[in-house]
């Protein structure tokens, strides 16, 4: 992962999880933890409707090897879930921020975030 | 996100050691992690694909960090007996035998594989963490022997090719020794010369297919692994990390040391009490009172108070090591076991667990929950292993 470059339009959390500035706004894992999970094969996601609050722990994302909780980064109300990601998670794997983006959300408020830069200084890439 | 690795689950403060491949496996990209004290590959690109390639073609799998310990002399086989749980002068050359070496408690120390090479020669073969103390055991009771103790893990290299084209990849690189290659019926070992290189080639394995461990000198592991992943590659052969072998021996249900077994189980616990040979004798007749024999002896004689068991999910979501198996739908919990080891079986489709639990709900098709993270997951005992290859045709 030494060179690896996160989208700079993107913001980040701690936790891994990206969201765009899009409303509803689309949110996913990095590339970073997709790689250290390895295999993504199953994803547990909340439901459509589902309020969701910024912080806590909505989902789950497994691989063989480890399970990974998801936190989201933002309070608001699920309003899609990515069904493909979860009839094939390892789009997770392939293209983290694209095609195997998690959740739209219709964001009420938005969490702790940090910039692609600043992002990209905390994982030491 | 928060991440668990359940692996590598070591305790070593100190730098870890490389294998003699390390650099082929930074070549290929290898992500690495520190496992019994050692920097070993957890994956090359996809653990799964190397462990599908496993099931379906060939792996290939540096075991370097395996401690190989030599036990040489007339003695060999009956100091064997009181070190180990098995009846290990008993074992024709050229075969091999799972085994244990347990404590005065019967506790399990390590479990091992034993290849008697000849009358007077015995290799044990002992998981990485715990080769160091295995040795000292050895060194220990076989003292009163006339053998000799030998720790060779430092100077053996370990390449294991598991799959259904193992036969024909490992045979393809044996020129005049192939047909012996070929004969080596499953925990049987020949020495042979493999892509040059002088091997013990032993029909052994830890991922529930055919395959071969190929014991070398450390100096020559580069050339052998070269070789067989240049060859191998056409067939389907693909280097498999600590993920895939962890994955693929929990489908074939083997215990893992620090998982299934420990220091609190003893074999009877874990359901392979028939590595425990209280029937032994020596070479007049005597019972034969080998370490731990006692505390076996009475451990037998009583009911278990946990046994292991296979537990399979109609889901994905997988329990892991350390979560509670409980009574299912019962508020409040009642707690029946804990699992030790659990994934999402990439064969299988469904997630799978070793647990241990009590006696009373440890039965095949008895329905349990296993607590997953706060949430119960509905868990039913299946027969282990979870996975069985296909007869050969």
């Amino acid at each position: 992962m030494a060179d690896a470059t996160f989208p700079a339009q993107l913001q980040y959390t701690v936790e891994h999880e990206w969201l765009d500035g899009s409303d509803p706004a689309v949110v996913g894992i990095t590339s970073t933890a997709a790689e250290a999970l390895g295999d993504i094969v199953y994803l547990e996601l909340p439901a459509v409707g589902d309020d969701i609050t910024a912080g806590t722990v909505i989902g789950e994302i497994e691989s063989t090897k480890s399970v990974s909780e998801l936190y989201s980064p933002v309070t608001g109300t699920v309003v899609a879930v990515n069904d493909a990601a979860v009839d094939d998670p390892s789009l997770v794997n392939s293209d983290p921020f694209g095609e195997g983006w998690l959740l739209k959300v219709d964001v009420s408020e938005v969490g702790p975030v940090l910039t692609a830069e600043e992002y990209q200084a905390q994982v030491g890439a | 996100m928060t991440t668990s690795v359940e692996t590598p689950d070591d305790a070593a403060t100190t730098e870890p050691r490389h294998t003699p491949l390390h650099d082929e496996h930074v070549a290929l990209g290898a992500t690495l992690t520190e496992f019994g004290g050692w920097l070993m590959p957890l994956r090359y690109a996809s653990d799964l694909a190397e462990h599908r390639a496993v099931r379906s073609a060939a792996g290939l799998f540096d075991l370097s960090h395996m401690g190989e310990i030599r036990l040489r002399g007339p003695e060999a086989g009956t100091a064997l007996d009181v070190a180990l749980v098995g009846w290990l002068s008993q074992v024709q050359p050229g075969r091999a035998r799972y085994s244990m070496i347990t404590n005065e408690f019967g506790e399990v120390i390590d479990d091992l594989v034993v290849y008697r090479l000849a009358d007077d020669d015995f290799m044990v073969v002992a998981n990485a963490s715990n080769a160091p103390v295995v040795a000292r055991e050895l060194v220990s009771r076989a003292a009163p022997f006339d053998v000799e103790v030998t720790d060779e893990s430092e100077a053996t290299a370990l390449i294991a090719v598991q799959g259904p084209l193992a036969e024909q990849i490992v045979t393809g690189l044996a020129a005049g020794d192939a047909d012996k290659v070929r004969a080596l019926r499953y925990y049987a070992s020949v020495p042979a010369t493999v892509a040059g290189v002088e091997a013990l080639v032993a029909r052994t394995g830890y991922t529930g297919e055919d395959g071969f461990e190929l014991f070398v000198p450390a100096d020559h592991a580069v050339a052998l692994w070269r070789s067989l992943l240049g060859t191998g590659a056409e067939d389907g052969l693909v280097p498999a990390g600590l993920s895939a072998r962890d994955s693929l021996r929990l489908e074939a249900g083997m215990p893992l040391y620090g998982h299934e077994l420990d220091l609190t189980t003893t074999p009877y616990d874990a359901g392979l009490g028939r590595v425990v040979r209280l029937d032994k004798t020596t070479d007049d007749g005597a019972v034969l009172d080998f370490v731990g024999r006692a505390a076996l002896a009475s451990r037998r004689a009583s009911e278990p108070a946990r046994v292991l068991v296979g537990l399979g999910a109609a889901g994905r979501r997988a329990a892991r090591e350390g979560d509670h198996v409980v009574v299912r739908g019962h508020v409040p919990q009642i707690v029946v076991g804990t699992v030790t080891s659990g994934a999402p079986s990439p064969t299988l489709g469904h997630a799978i667990a070793m647990a241990y639990v009590t006696p009373e709900v440890s039965a095949v098709g008895s329905e349990l929950a296993v607590d997953v993270r706060g949430r119960e997951e509905p868990m039913e005992v299946v027969e282990l292993p979870f996975y069985r290859r296909p007869e050969k045709a």
